[in-house]
This record gives C-alpha cells, structure tokens and sequence, in this order.
C-alpha cells in the first residue's frame, strides 16, 4: 500500500477482526420480506410524493423515506437472528434506477435514510447484547442498463448507457453512503463487470475524496449452470478483472440456491487472495416465482461450504428470511473460517471472457 | 514455435499501423472484415490481441470505442484479454471504458515527465488494467542496456513505491530497435535489449517483459522469409533471457528447426553481434535467399548479373559499388586494393577517383541523378574513413594529398537551414574537392576566421530565408575589408542571380557567382579554381550581372507602382455584412504534444521531397517517369523505409500549438483581443500591401482585408500556428554522417522537413475543424493537400507577409518556444528548421498572393507602424524594395 493512499477507516479494522475471528453473517433477502407487508401504492407515496406523477408501487428503496419504519423493522429482525451486517436498503438508489419512477432528486436523501435506519437498527442490537458489534452495508446494486451489452441486437455496437454516466450516478449513490456512515460498501448481484468496475472506479473517487478507505466487499452473480456471468464471464475471469479494487472480501450471490453455486464457490475460494462470500437464494425459484429451500436446507449446504473452507461469510438473497439466517448463523458458528493464503500472489492476470494467467 | 510454457503471443494484427488489410476495413468501415481478423488472431492462438486504431483521419476514440463493443458481442474473440494500443492517452482512456476484462495498456512512460506518468498510471489502475511501461523518458528513447535498466528501474520505484501500483501489473517494453543497419552503434541493439531483460527480470520483482518484435528486422523489408527467421531466433534468445509476452503475427511464427544451419548462424552473428562483418554477411545472404524465392523467369537472370561484379579484381569491384552506390562491401574491397597498392593514397586516385569520375560525367551527362550521386559518395567516405588511419601512419604522406581545391560552406548567420548546402558539399566532395563545412548559423568572423586559416579556395554562402540575403552582403562587404581575393559562391532558395547582381557583386570584386544548384556547382567550382578559365568565366559572369543590374534600374523606372493611399482604396472588397464568420470552439491556445509521427505521415506532400533532390517533375507521375522515373522511385522507397524507422524508433518528436484570437483590421493591421468584449488588446499584426497595379477591376491585396474591420460592427477572429518536428532531426542526420552516410543523413532532414510541412497541413486540419467549417468540408487527403479547401496560413517571411519580424509577436503570443520547442534566431529563422509556423484566415475568399514590390511611401509608412527607424524597415523588407535606397 503506498503512502499515498487513503487510511483505513475504523470499521475496516472492526470488520477485518470479526472476519479473522469466525465466519460472519450477513442478513437476508430485503424485498420479499417487504412483500409480506403488503405495502400499496398510498404506503410507497406517502404524505411526501402524494401528488408525484408517476406509480411509486414497487419501488422499495423508497420506503426508506415513505416507510421507514418497515424497513428499520426487518434490519431489527436480521440483528435479532444473528446477523452480524445488514445491508442497506438501497439496491435501486441510483439516478440511473431512480430515473424509472422520476425519482433521480431524491437518491442522496434516500441513501442518506437507508443508513440512518439500519444504523438505528444496528444500535438497539447493540444495546440489547453488550459487546456486540453490529455493521451496516451500503448496498450498491446493478443498474438496468449496461456498458457491456447491447439492448438492439441488430446494433451489437450500440450501449444505452455510458461510462461516464455509470460513474456519474455511482458517484453520487456512494458518497451519500459514506457520508451518512455505512461501515462497508457492498457492490453486489453483479451480472455485467463492466457497470462493477465503474462503480469501484467510483469508489475509488470517494475514497480519494475523504481520504479515508472502507471495506470494499464485492458479490457478482453467476446466473446458470454455465458458470458464468449475464455478460459472459467466467468466476476467473471476474476475479481478475474486480481485483485492482483491493476487494475486502469478493463473492458470489443471488440467481442460484446454494446447491447450484458450489463449483462456483469453490474456485473462488481457491483464487480469491481476500476474504470470501456466499449469499445464495433460497433455492431455485419455484414455478410460482416463490422460493422452497427451508432453513435448515439452507443451512445445511452452507454449513458444508463453512466444512469446506469455502466461505467467511455467509447469508441470504432472494427467498430468505430472518428464520434462515437465524438457522445459517447457528450451522456455522462452531465452523472455523477459511484461511485466506499467507503469501501475496503476484501472478499477472488478466481476462477477457476467460482468465489468462502468468505466473 | 518453441517457446516457454508460460510465453504469451500478442496477435498484432488487429494494429492499423502494421496490418495494411486491418487499415483498409477500417478505414472503409468494414467491421466484419475488421472482426474477421481479430477472430483469425484468436484462432491462430493470440493469448492476448493488440488493438490500435491510430490513424490521422480516423476518430481515434470513437473507432476504438466501437470496435470494442463490437467485440464485447464475439465471444470468440472477447474470450481473450486486449491490449489497448495508442499513442494517445484519450483513446487508451475511451478503450478502457469499454473492457469488462482486465485488458493491457500499450502505453504509458516517462516521457512527459513523473507527474504525467503517475496520473495516467493511477488512472489504468482505478480501471482495472495492467500497463506496457516503454523505456522512454523526459529525454527520449533508451537504446542502451543500460539505459533501458536505469529507466525502467525509475519507472519501477514510482509506480510501486509512490502510485502503490502492483508490482506484477508492470510489463516493460525496453524497445526492441533495428539492428542491420549498417550504422555500427545499432550492431548491439538486439544485445542491449536481451541483457536489459534478463536484468529487468532480476531485479526488478514480478514485474514483466514484453516487446514488438517486427522492429528488430526492419532492414529487411520486403523479404519475408528472413525476417521471420529473426523474429524466431530474436524470440528464443529474449525468451531465454527472460521475455514474457511478445507483439507479433500470431499465425506467422516459425520454427526454430526449420530454419537453415547458415540462416540460422548469419542472423545469430547479427543478434548476438558476433562478428564485424556480420550485417554484410546477412545481407548477401539475404539476397540470395531472395533470389532463390523469385520465380526464375522473372528474376534469375538479372540476380546473376547483378551478383556477377563480384567476381571481377578488385579495383573493379570498388569502381562498380561506387557507380552503383552499393557500399556492403566497402570495407572489404578497400581493404583488398589497399594490400595490393604501394600507399593507401593510390586507392584513392586510382579507382576511386576513376569511379567519382564516372559518377560525375554521367551526373554532369544528367544520366546519373542526385541521390545516386550522394549514394556514390556515402562508398566514397566510408572507403576513405576506412584508409585514413593508414594514410595518418604513413607519415610521408600528410599534407600529400592532392584536391582539387578546399571549399568552405557555411549556412549564415541567423539561417538555419542547410539541406541544399550538405548536398553541394556531397557533390563538391565526390568531385574530389576537400570540403570545409561550417554547419549552419555561421558568423562572418567565423567564416573570415577559418578561411584565412585553412587556406580555402572558394568561399559558400546558403541561406534560406530572406534575411539571409542581407548576412550575405554582409559577409561579402567584410571579405572585402578584410583583404580576401577568393572567389565567393551564393546558393539556398531564397537567392537569385538578379539578388547575387544587384546586392552581393557590387560589395565584392574577387567573383560572387550566384549557384542555381548542386548540379551547376562543380561546372562554377572547377572554373573559378582553374588560373586558366578563371578570368574569363568572371568575365562572363560579370557581364550577365551588369546585364540584370540594368533590367533591375530599368524596371524601377517603369514600375508602375501605386500611391500607397491609392492601392488602399483598392483593397480587397467584401460585403461584411453578410459573409461567414465561424466562431472557434475554443479562444486563446491549445497544444498538441506529441503529436503521433502516425498522424501526420498521410499529410506528407512528397513533391518538394523529390525537387530537394533536384528531381524534377510532378508527383506521383516523375516516379513512371521513362528517364527519372526508377530512380525516384528507389529515392522513394528509401525514404519511405527511413521514414517507418524514424516512426518506429520515434526518432522525431513533433509538436504543435494552434491558437484563435478575436481580431478586427484597421487599414493595413489586425489587433486581437484578449476577448470578444475586445477589452484589451493583446497585439498588432502589421501587413503589407500590393503596389504594383493591377488590370481594372482587380484588387490590390492585403492580408488584413480578411478580417473583419473593427468599423464594421462585426467582431472576427484570427488564428496563429507553430509545429515543429524537428526535435531529433539532427542528431538522427548527426549519426549517419558520423557513420560517412550524407545520403541517409540528408534523407533524415529532408523528411523532418515534410513530416513538419505534413503537420502544419494536419493541424490546419484540425484548426478548421476547431472553426466548425471544416467538418463539413468533405475533401480526400490529396485534395487537402492540395489546398482544396477555404481558408490559408500565410508564414511570415513569405509572398503575402514578407516581413519575417512579425514572428516574434506570434511567437510570444502562442508561447511557442515554451510549449514547442521551436527557437528564433537572430534573423527570425525558427530552429530546429523542419518548423512550421504562421496565421490563419478563415475568410471563404482568403488567397495566398505576392506583396510584390514596394513603394517609398509604403516602406515610410510601414517603418512608422513598426515604430522603426525608415532604414531598419528597409533591410527587413530589401529583397522587395522597388526603389533603389
């Protein structure tokens, strides 16, 4: 690390002594335990956008401003279970997302909000158990528009979205986060590497900005048994390109049940010269577009990963709830965490679809 | 081929600078073509593919954008890493903006400094892509092992030390140059790069190695099968010395056990530079090869014979290369006549001189042309450089040497241009007179001084530009003073024989004879040094100048010049309330630094090239010429092979700086403004105007009618330029003459001089691009180069603003010696000499013309507006004076 670089922040070194410590426990699924609320469109509205032309049903990052209590309610439930860090509820809170319900003005203030509730929720877990530490995530999700793929097939060239427009909406995502406090920044469910790497660029900035460097977790999402991303890459092949980042941990989530995603979590395990993830649905979805996998179905294939020495965090995506992280947290609490290797590797890879490595 | 197994190959035909079919489905918009490529690079089993877009009239950003994405979309191709390729950092930057993978940048160095080189090496990490670190710093390019480690290590500690850049995203390009040249320093060009990577490997951890390794055989173009015999060999000794990846043709490479045993050797004698004689050995070699892989009936014939000189004695082996200007064999050859004559001195009068005699009867005979001339000479001193240490040991022989005369040349004072004088120096030479030449910038008292000293026979003047003219008649009125008797001969572009008469002879009565060119100069040089024919050519000479003296009165009397309130009235009429004027995107200036050689060679206008090689006639059609036609043609080829070393090597390092000013004209002068409130004014250009009257219902022209006037209620704007591409022309030309090779070393300025013409056309461009109107303007570049489109850039010093005063002003205005590079001398010559520089006017009728000649009152006036006294305008502007003063 030069000196030039910005410092670690506290929670950085609070995060990386739980992670040498034991394996760690991120929360659940956030959007289906939403649903059961049964929120409609006055609840999403609220007093504030009451008049906004535009539906707002759906649009869950909202809620943080229209109803926070839920969503401090469902952080409350993931502390409670055994969490150890709840992401934030901003999955969607982009200008470039937002710009569906044109709701682009509001984004600091809801990231600003998202870290405030699950910061409130952190603290009364704190308060209740002396001792313990509780963290909140930034949650940075992938936008719906990509730099690597083309949405008119006939035009392969074209790209509804530049780069310097992905930073631009990252940027200002981010640095609301970090200004409101969030002790990590998860960039999560990636499927094309290209948007990935423009918000870690964005990162960068921010941390450049502060002068001070938070734990950078990353979690990409292999979408089908052909073990790659949507954009086409393999697990190498974006651990090469995520790398430059100085990941604290890198890891893979959503699309798959845990079941699905071993090979995947494996290989990781093997390269990944930082800690390693694994948050995976409940299952595959069933045909009703609804989640099978109980918790200790779930607990149990993670329970294996921990075995294996896959894995030194773990959690849940689509279709979990405060149940399974409740049985997850309890499967992998006597299970020791995988030993991140002892040497620095300074092999030069690089990758296009596939890795190419040197050594 | 054989390589180790963690070697990786960079397929490099995705490189519009290497792959002529790449180019054209670029060029042409072909991208199926251009996919179809890259996924043949793949298959033929690149591990990574180089791209590279760079190409003057291409949108380099938005090509190599494009091309990117589309092959985000083949997965066939995308499966592998890219390297990004450009000479320019806001292409390698747009390139990276569009890779998910974890790609190459090819590249970033030291050239432009630490700060530069950090910014730029923080930003390709914050993408995500490792970097090609060339061996290039602040003062140019390493070609020593040492200076390769010592830049790279600087490079090394920075970037890990300093930008915490991983150590193992590192991968040095120590620059694999040409070797073969023929120039002795290039002998250990492969050595130096072979030893500079085992040392980068070892000590500078994890970091990696990786070269273009097509340069190392550029002196064997156009033949294939040996040149890729030495990308093989080359490749296994970098492989061994610890060479990680490679830029090369992926579906060309050999393999090593299939290269003949005596290939094999000769080419490892050139690498390893094992022996002297090596490259000479190669280049026969060669030959044959190639010979043997020409189908018989085409070229066995003529290969037999041109090889059969060979087996004649020696004496006419050496005769034979210097008629045909071959000089492999030079050494060799010399070194045989000289064991078989008496002295070392009976090689030179015997056949040497007997072939520069032939040489110049067939030149004289205008059978020969000028670069075979040079050629023959380049045999010459290398022969001679090779006898001189036994003529020096063979003490009875000093100060024996018999000459036809010792000539001193010296381009003036002031002027630094000297293309025209090395090549009458080339020709004096191979006529066997003794040369002295004093270079360029040359005071008098220098020229006085060595004179006296070594006894010369004839005194040389050159010069280029117009104030030239008054050094000249400066030197010849201190010649006189100082009581010299030798004749004095007057050459460069900017004289005449009607200046020589009216101006120079008169201050000087020993003989002041006016040399149209390097053709006439042995005809003038063997009269004037003859006591025979030497009274009688003076006379002759004498009474043609008296001649053009009377023409000269003569015309001032019947000169109809203007009143210069007269030819005002007459100025250039145009309705400004309805003409265009473009606004610029952009006031005040902006600096292209470098500019890529890449961009400009398409600019290049090679007519002028051929008329400094006194090759006269219209190009392209003077290359079909039946007479001068094969041998422009090899003058061509050989420039264009000298021009892809001097791109490869970045042997020139060109720059520009444009800049637009709002402006409106006031009579004859432009003011600019430091604003469009016109709140101050940054300066005053001063322009001259047409006296000589012209037909009814012509105008009398000035530069300043293309402005708007300031009471025209309209606000205009005018533009200023200076390129240079001089940087490293001279020491290019330096090295080859220290090699004895003028006619490389004058093939090197000539180019500088085209590449710099190339880039003022280029950033003209660019300039009326920046105006908006020239985005529109829709012209091939032929048509550009031939002026096709609106608006000029008169320089001053020329026809439309003679006076070359006004430079400094634009100079400052620009600060353009700070961001270019580019020097003025005492007389207003810019330095180094292949610069451009001058003012644009975007007015749709602008036009070069000729000032002409000027009246007294004009001259009076002009003195006035320069806040001059009347007889400093007057030296200024004496070769345009149509008065006598």
């Amino acid at each position: 690390m030069s000196s030039t670089s910005p410092r670690l922040s506290s929670s950085y070194l609070a995060l990386r002594e739980l992670f040498a410590s034991r394996i760690a426990v991120l929360d659940g699924a956030m959007g289906s335990m939403i649903q059961t609320y049964k929120l409609e469109e006055p609840d999403f509205r609220g007093d504030r956008f009451r008049d906004h032309l535009h539906d707002l049903k759906g649009d869950n990052d909202l809620l943080c401003l229209t109803r926070p209590d839920v969503i401090g309610q469902i952080h409350r439930n993931y502390f409670e279970a055994g969490a150890d860090i709840v992401e934030t509820n901003t999955f969607n809170s982009t200008t470039i997302s937002q710009a569906d319900y044109h709701l682009e003005a509001v984004v600091p203030e809801v990231n600003r909000a998202a870290v405030r509730i699950a910061r409130e929720a952190a603290r009364a877990a704190e308060a209740a158990t002396p001792g313990r530490r509780c963290f909140v995530a930034g949650a940075i999700g992938p936008l719906n528009r990509t730099l690597s793929m083309s949405p008119d097939v006939n035009r392969p060239e074209f790209r509804a979205v530049t780069w310097a427009q992905v930073v631009q909406a990252y940027t200002e995502q981010i640095r609301a986060l970090v200004e409101a406090g969030a002790d990590a920044l998860l960039v999560e469910t990636i499927f094309d590497t290209l948007n990935a790497k423009a918000a870690l660029f964005a990162v960068e900035q921010v941390f450049d900005e502060r002068g001070e460097r938070l734990p950078v977790m990353i979690s990409v999402t292999i979408t089908d048994a052909s073990g790659r991303t949507l954009s086409g890459q393999t697990v190498g092949a974006f651990y090469a390109s995520i790398r430059h980042a100085t990941p604290f941990s890198v890891g893979i989530n959503c699309a798959l049940g845990g079941r699905q995603m071993r090979p995947y979590i494996e290989e990781l395990a093997r390269i990944a010269e930082c800690q390693v993830t694994c948050y995976p649905n409940a299952g595959l979805p069933n045909a009703f577009g609804g989640y099978d996998e109980t918790p200790a179905d779930m607990a149990a294939v993670l329970a294996d990963f921990a075995d294996a020495g896959f894995v030194n965090l773990v959690g849940g995506c689509c279709g979990s709830t405060p149940e399974h992280i409740r049985a997850i947290a309890a499967a992998v609490r006597s299970r020791p965490p995988r030993r991140l290797p002892d040497q620095p590797v300074h092999d030069l890879r690089l990758s296009g679809l596939e890795v190419l490595q040197v050594s | 081929m054989r390589t180790a197994s963690n070697f990786l190959v960079i397929g490099e035909r995705t490189n519009i600078t290497g792959s002529p079919k790449f180019s054209k489905a670029i060029k042409a918009g072909d991208w199926s073509a251009a996919l179809e490529i890259a996924l043949q690079q793949v298959a033929n089993g690149a591990n990574v593919i180089d791209i590279n877009v760079d190409e003057a009239l291409i949108d380099g950003e938005a090509t190599m954008v494009k091309f990117l994405n589309l092959i985000a979309a083949e997965p066939d191709i995308a499966r592998v890493p890219v390297m990004i390729d450009s000479s320019k950092w806001s292409v390698l930057e747009a390139g990276l903006q569009c890779l998910q993978g974890k790609g190459i940048v090819n590249s970033i160095s030291l050239k432009d400094g630490e700060a530069e080189f950090l910014r730029r090496a923080k930003l390709v990490r914050r993408y995500g892509a490792a970097a090609v670190v060339m061996a290039f710093d602040e003062q140019g390019q390493a070609a020593t092992c040492a200076e390769k480690v010592r830049i790279c290590t600087r490079a090394y500690r920075l970037l890990v030390d300093q930008a915490g850049f991983p150590p193992e995203d590192i991968i040095f390009d120590p620059n694999i140059l040409t070797v073969a040249t023929g120039i002795e320093e290039h002998n250990t060009y492969a050595v130096d790069f072979f030893e500079a990577t085992r040392e980068i490997k070892r000590t500078l951890p994890h970091a990696r190695v990786s070269g273009g390794v097509s340069n190392v055989s550029f002196s064997f173009r156009g033949n294939n099968t040996v040149r890729e015999a030495m990308h093989t060999i080359f490749l296994s000794h970098a492989i061994e010395a610890g060479l990680d990846m490679a830029i090369v043709n992926a579906g060309m490479l050999g393999v090593d056990e299939d290269i003949p045993a005596e290939l094999r050797e000769h080419i490892e004698d050139v690498l390893l530079n094992r022996r002297p004689d090596a490259t000479e050995r190669l280049i026969v070699l060669a030959e044959q090869i190639k010979a043997a892989a020409t189908p018989r009936d085409k070229a066995a014939g003529p290969v037999e014979a041109a090889d059969s000189w060979r087996s004649l004695p020696a004496e006419e082996r050496l005769k034979h290369a210097l008629i045909k200007g071959i000089d492999a064999f030079v050494e060799a050859d010399t070194e045989e006549v000289r064991a078989k004559l008496p002295r070392p001195l009976d090689v030179i009068e015997g056949p040497l001189m007997d072939g520069m005699r032939v040489v110049g009867d067939l030149f004289g005979a205008g059978k020969m042309f000028l670069p075979q001339v040079v050629k023959s000479a380049r045999v010459m001193k290398k022969s001679v450089a090779y006898l001189t240490p036994y003529m020096e040991k063979e003490k009875e022989a000093t100060g024996a040497a018999s000459n036809a005369g010792r000539i001193l040349l010296a381009t003036v004072k002031g002027d630094v241009h000297d293309i025209g004088k090395n090549i009458v120096g080339v020709v004096l030479a191979c006529n066997n007179y003794e040369v002295i030449d004093l270079g360029v910038m040359v005071p008098c008292d220098k020229i006085i001084g060595v004179a006296r000293e070594k006894r010369v026979n004839a005194i040389g003047l050159s010069g280029l530009i117009t104030p030239s003219l008054d050094e000249m008649v400066h030197v010849a009125k201190e010649l006189r003073r100082e009581g010299f008797d030798l004749p004095l001969l007057i050459g460069g572009a900017t004289t005449s024989a009607a200046h020589t008469a009216v101006r120079i002879a008169p201050e000087y009565p020993h003989g002041v004879v006016h040399v149209l060119d390097a053709s006439r100069v042995v005809n003038v040089a063997s009269a004037l040094l003859s006591s025979v024919h030497k009274p009688s050519f003076l006379d002759e000479v004498r009474t043609k100048q008296e001649r053009l003296r009377e023409d000269f009165a003569g015309r001032q009397g019947q000169r109809n010049l203007l009143p210069i309130a007269d030819a005002r009235a007459r100025r250039t009429p145009c309705d400004w309330a309805s003409v265009d004027i473009p606004r610029p995107e952009f006031l005040g200036t902006k600096v292209y630094d470098p500019v890529p050689l890449e961009d400009i060679v398409p600019f290049i206008d090679w007519g002028p090239f051929f008329s400094a090689w006194e090759i006269r006639g219209r190009y392209p059609d003077l290359l079909e010429d039946p007479i001068v036609g094969p041998e422009a043609t090899r003058l061509f080829n050989d420039a264009k092979l000298l021009l892809a070393r001097i791109i490869a090597e970045r042997r020139y390092t060109a720059r520009a700086v444009v800049a637009f000013w709002p402006a409106n004209s006031i009579g004859d002068d432009v003011e600019v403004y430091a604003d469009e409130q016109r709140s101050h004014r940054l300066a005053t250009f001063r322009f001259l105007r047409q006296q000589l009257v012209k037909p009814e219902g012509q105008s009398q022209h000035a530069l300043s009618d293309f402005i708007a006037p300031l009471d025209s209620g309209r606000l205009d704007y005018l533009g200023g330029f200076a390129v240079t591409a001089g940087h490293g022309v001279e020491q290019f030309a330096t090295e080859f003459k220290a090699a004895h090779d003028d006619y490389s070393a004058i093939m090197a300025q000539a180019l500088g001089d085209r590449i710099a013409e190339a880039l003022a056309e280029l950033t003209h461009k660019r300039a009326r691009d920046l105006c908006g109107f020239g985005r529109q303007e829709n012209l091939s570049i032929d048509e550009i180069i031939r002026e096709k489109y609106r608006g000029i850039r008169p320089a001053a010093g020329y026809p439309a603003c003679p006076d070359h005063t006004e430079k400094p002003l634009l100079f400052s205005l620009l600060d353009a010696t700070a961001v270019t590079g580019i020097a003025l001398t005492e007389s207003c010559a810019m330095t180094p000499a292949s610069s451009v520089s001058g003012l644009y006017f975007n007015h749709p009728d602008s036009k070069y013309f000729a000032v002409g000649k000027l009246a007294k009152d004009q001259v009076e006036d002009y003195a006035a507006r320069k806040g001059w006294p009347l007889a400093e305008a007057e030296r200024w502007l004496a070769p345009y004076l149509g008065y006598i003063t």
